[in-house]
């Protein structure tokens, strides 16, 4: 193919070297161990941007390594995949910072820092993946290198939890596998975007690829959360906050609503998926899960719990943009990847930091935190508009576009289900805004952590603030070029141009 | 035939662990075991040479004493031969360097065990021999070399569950001799040849023919612990010292799989039916539940390892189904039986490395906390950080996680179920990798669990932490050379142009 380039390579060389290196450190070399993920984050986040700017030169960056026989393991750079890398990087750089503040003193800070790089690499693997194996070595290093970080408390409860995280990703990594050999053997090593191959083969083999896109959706519904899968979501919630800030925003949410999208737009093709209406049954299960989702965020007192169903539910506006053929709405689905991102990160960062500083686990215990957290509860309070869909923050955006694909479409039930979810989100978020901002605090604790001026420590201080302002231009600047709308505009327009 | 090129590697190869063994036994203590280092050394070093010389050369051969068969012994090193005495090299050599540090460690808790330098190099003698050998009878008496001394080594500890274990693992291995040696000569009688290449073109189809491959293969299956003759082997296995544990799970069994391998592919193509291959993978099915499932409720963790092997023998067997098509299916080109094979192929070499890993580990986790309750194993990661790695490693490559030796067995296995249009065993697999990672996870969460006691883990040499964690890397860095094993594979009978025996005794076996 085209001129191979180490570049991609090297994106993933800067977390996972750093990871190794951590790894053979002592527990004490704090300094070194600082160093070494700071430096791998922001040269991650060089690499892409400088890959970024390559690529919208018109240069092609493909990295080709033939592993074994007719497996071939390719890194190929396209616009989609930059996205989600930009968006990985960006926010691994954030919640690096923020995890050294919050595991200051902690226990095991190697073992946490080290599997915290080699998942980040596994997420930027998946993003640049090149071809269907790929993604799959990927998906299966991101469920190992995800596993010590969810049990890293090593509480009962933890252990409990990470037993139930691996049997629902070990599971549906095994039935994606089944999917991927399946589809391997009838329709060769297929790369990403090479739609026309299944277009040739739908016809003569229309039982063993509707099978095989059922068995590969769901292998991906689990980690995408999507109903009845949804289950191991909740349960993480032991983990420290920067893994579920980085689990429900970024890895490994993200990597099931990414591989449904490359599954949908670069292996079967939207036409085709259409055509066999495997996206009605698509289309079912994301609506039933956004509203499921809303209404179990609903009852929850425990904050993170919360912020979990949440999740859930936000996550299958993905799906449920994929699901729904059109412009607009392939538009909405692939914006969303990045902004539901920003916005649940804020929200995690923010649970952290209130636990952190004073503490408080329960949406209950939040009355009037917003006088004593106000840059905290600010940031708060953006993402929370954010995911109820209120403009200009950058859940509107995705909202918009959904809604207005969907009418588009004539799926005017789409509408419906958005604005009840939308009804719903408020109903769960505004609560906690109003308790923040309106209520009298019922007594005057004093935290331990303010350190001089500051509400709490810097370093939990910072990513909060950047990621709150960023949920913020993401939607004030939609319209600019450069911003996650006009890219995730572009890819969608290509899709559509055949 | 005997215009292959001579070559004196493969008599080496048997005579020299031969040599060393009875070397060893004149000297006592350290002496037997400095002799055996070394004859170990050597003789993995031999392999390496010979293994290199068959890539350059292609098949050699070796007649014994200058006799021509059928009076005499030819021993034929061809690319599959060579492939498995590689890998018994491999494993055996890091195997050895383990013992040589194990037993003096356990000497002040176990006292000394001795023989076992004698035994394992007699052992690897049989192995060699089995590999290289070309006639039915040869296969015999290696099989036999192989299951007295593997029957010796485990009862070394003259421990009594050790004792009671290693009766009913010789009771087996008798049964299964005499089965094999059975069929063995009914194909003589009916016959007159015992040589594997003379057979594949004399045998013809027929109740005497089909009988022999069915007492044949069971043999082989009480040999190799098919289900349901698998019930020897989780004792015999568990109770042995930790290198033996490791010779008999990685390697021993894997003997019987590749006479198993050589007569299916090979020799017996015109009596192959469709049914016996669904009957023979059917057992390989049970096994890989049964097995897994076994494992999973096990709590010693030799026991485990131990039935975890029965599961991983029970994927070799499924591939055997996948070599004859059903009835009607016909295939344009032998395209199918390549993933089949290297699946298989695969699956050996990557149990072979983990599974040894694996209780080599086992064996650094007894020494440290003086039993294998897997409840004591919480915060191993915190305090044996390069056992814990080792287990997860060699654990990933059980379950057959990418990018593991053990993954690329399985995708090539699900390509050849695909492939074959056998589409019934994918939830065998998918089943299997479930369960299996169902007990592997059971192990790291304890890992990963903090620990209720101070301390509890005894120093142990870091030396056999790293030895268990290299075999575990093994398992994993096989998968690079896959293209040019596969090829190396292809351009023996076997897998190249004996291939069409299998093409045509699929044909024929579909009346």
């Amino acid at each position: 193919m085209e001129t191979t380039s180490f570049l991609p390579l090297l994106i993933l060389i800067s977390s996972l070297i750093p990871g190794i290196l951590i790894l053979l450190l002592r527990e004490e070399q704090a300094v070194l161990r600082t160093f070494l993920n700071i430096f791998g984050a922001v040269a991650k986040v060089g690499l892409i941007a400088w890959v970024f700017a390559g690529y919208l030169r018109g240069e092609e960056y493909t990295f080709v390594f033939n592993l074994a026989l007719d497996l071939t393991f390719t890194l190929r750079v396209d616009q989609l995949g930059l996205l989600f890398a930009s968006l990985s990087s960006v926010l691994w750089l954030v919640t690096t910072l923020y995890a050294i503040g919050y595991l200051e003193g902690g226990q095991h800070r190697r073992r946490f820092f080290a599997f915290f790089s080699f998942c980040v690499t596994a997420s930027t693997g998946i993003a640049l993946s090149g071809n269907v194996l790929t993604f799959f070595i990927f998906y299966e290093f991101l469920t190992l290198s995800t596993y010590p970080l969810v049990v890293h408390r090593g509480t009962d409860k933890a252990v409990e939890a990470g037993r139930t995280y691996l049997w629902y990703t070990i599971g549906g990594g095994t039935v994606l596998f089944l999917g991927v050999v399946g589809l391997f053997v009838v329709a060769g090593p297929i790369y990403f975007g090479q739609t026309e191959i299944i277009a040739g083969l739908i016809s003569e083999y229309t039982t063993q690829l509707t099978i095989l896109f059922f068995l590969m959706l769901t292998g991906l519904a689990v980690k995408a959360a999507i109903f009845p899968l949804h289950g191991w979501l909740p349960v993480s919630m032991v983990a420290p906050a920067p893994v579920s800030a980085l689990l429900h925003a970024v890895a490994v949410v993200k990597a099931g609503a990414f591989g449904i999208v490359r599954l949908v737009y670069d292996v079967y093709g939207i036409g085709i998926a259409e055509q066999m209406n495997f996206l009605s049954v698509l289309a079912v299960f994301a609506a039933f899960t956004i509203i499921y989702g809303s209404v179990r965020a609903l009852f929850q007192d425990d904050f993170k719990k919360r912020l979990a169903f949440s999740t859930v539910s936000q996550l299958s506006y993905i799906a449920l943009g994929v699901a729904i053929p059109g412009v607009l709405t392939s538009t909405g689905a692939i914006v969303h990847l990045v902004h539901q991102g920003i916005m649940k990160i804020t929200m995690f960062f923010t649970a952290g930091n209130i636990a952190e500083t004073y503490g408080y686990h329960k949406i209950s215990q939040l009355n009037g935190i917003g006088r004593r957290m106000p840059l905290t509860m600010g940031a708060f309070t953006i993402a929370a508009f954010g995911m109820i869909g209120l403009p200009p923050v950058a859940g509107f955006i995705s909202k918009w576009y959904l809604g207005l694909g969907a009418v588009e479409a004539g799926s005017y039930w789409v509408v419906f289900v958005l604005l009840v979810s939308s009804a719903l989100n408020a109903a769960y978020f505004l609560p906690i805004v109003y308790r923040a901002w309106f209520c009298e605090p019922e007594q005057e604790v004093v935290s331990q952590l303010r350190s001089g001026r500051l509400e709490t420590q810097a370093l939990l201080l910072i990513p909060v603030v950047v990621t709150g302002l960023l949920s913020l231009a993401a939607g004030v600047f939609a319209a600019t070029a450069g911003s996650p709308l006009s890219i995730a505009r572009e890819i969608a327009e290509k899709l559509y141009l055949l | 035939m005997t215009d292959l090129p001579i070559s004196p590697y493969p008599a080496l190869l048997v005579g020299l662990p031969i040599l060393m063994a009875t070397l060893s036994l004149f000297f006592r203590t350290r002496g037997e075991a400095i002799v055996g280092i070394i004859g170990s050394l050597l003789t993995a070093g031999l392999a390496l040479i010979a293994f290199v010389e068959v890539t350059k050369m292609g098949t050699v051969i070796h007649i014994l004493g200058g006799w021509e068969p059928p009076l005499g012994i030819l021993l034929r090193m061809d690319p599959l031969a060579s492939v498995f005495i590689g890998m018994t090299a491999v494993v055996g050599v890091f195997i050895s360097l383990y013992a040589w540090r194990y037993f003096p460690a356990q000497e002040a808790t176990n006292g000394r065990l001795p023989l076992f330098w004698p035994l394992w190099l007699f052992l690897w003698a049989g192995l060699n021999g089995l590999f290289l050998s070309n006639d039915l009878f040869n296969l015999f008496v290696t099989l036999e070399v192989i299951g007295i001394s593997a029957v010796a080594l485990a009862v070394l500890s003259g421990k009594s569950p050790a004792l009671s274990a290693g009766l009913r693992y010789l009771l087996a291995a008798i049964t299964g001799s005499m089965a094999y040696l059975f069929g063995v000569a009914l194909i003589y009688g009916s016959t007159g040849t015992l040589d594997l290449k003379l057979l594949s073109q004399v045998l013809e189809p027929g109740t005497t023919t089909s009988f022999a491959l069915l007492v044949i293969t069971l043999g082989l299956m009480i040999k190799m612990a098919g289900f349901p003759f698998h019930f020897w082997l989780p004792p015999a296995h568990s109770s042995a010292p930790a290198p033996v544990s490791a010779l008999l799970s990685a390697l021993v069994v894997k003997g019987a799989f590749y006479i198993l391998l050589r007569l299916w592919m090979e020799v017996f193509g015109v009596s192959l039916t469709y049914a016996a291959g669904q009957l023979i993978g059917l057992a390989g099915a049970i096994a890989v539940i049964w097995g897994s499932w076994q494992a999973f409720m096990q709590t010693r963790l030799k026991l485990i390892v131990a039935h975890s092997s029965v599961a991983q023998l029970g994927y070799l067997l499924m591939i055997f189904p996948l070599i004859i098509l059903a009835p009607g299916v016909t295939a344009d080109s032998a395209d199918w039986l390549s993933p089949v094979w290297t699946a298989g192929i695969y699956q050996v070499l990557a149990h072979a490395f983990a599974k040894a890993s694996f209780f080599l580990s086992a064996g650094i986790i007894i020494m440290a906390l003086g039993h294998d309750r897997i409840e004591s194993l919480r915060d191993l990661v915190g305090h044996m950080r390069i056992t814990a790695l080792a287990i997860g490693l060699a654990g990933v490559s059980l379950i057959g996680l990418p990018p593991s030796g053990g993954f690329m067995a399985k995708w090539m296995l699900l390509k050849g179920i695909f492939l074959s249009g056998q589409w019934w065993w994918a939830p065998v697999v998918l089943t299997g990798s479930l369960l299996s990672a169902g007990y592997i996870f059971m192990l790291l969460r304890l890992a990963f669990a903090p620990s209720r006691e101070k301390a509890p883990f005894r120093p142990v040499p870091k030396k056999l932490e790293v030895y268990a964690l290299l075999l575990a890397l093994g398992s994993f860095l096989i998968v690079l050379p896959a293209d040019s094993l596969v090829q190396f594979l292809e351009s023996s009978e076997i897998f190249g142009s004996g291939i069409e025996t299998i093409l045509e005794g699929g044909i024929n076996g579909n009346d």
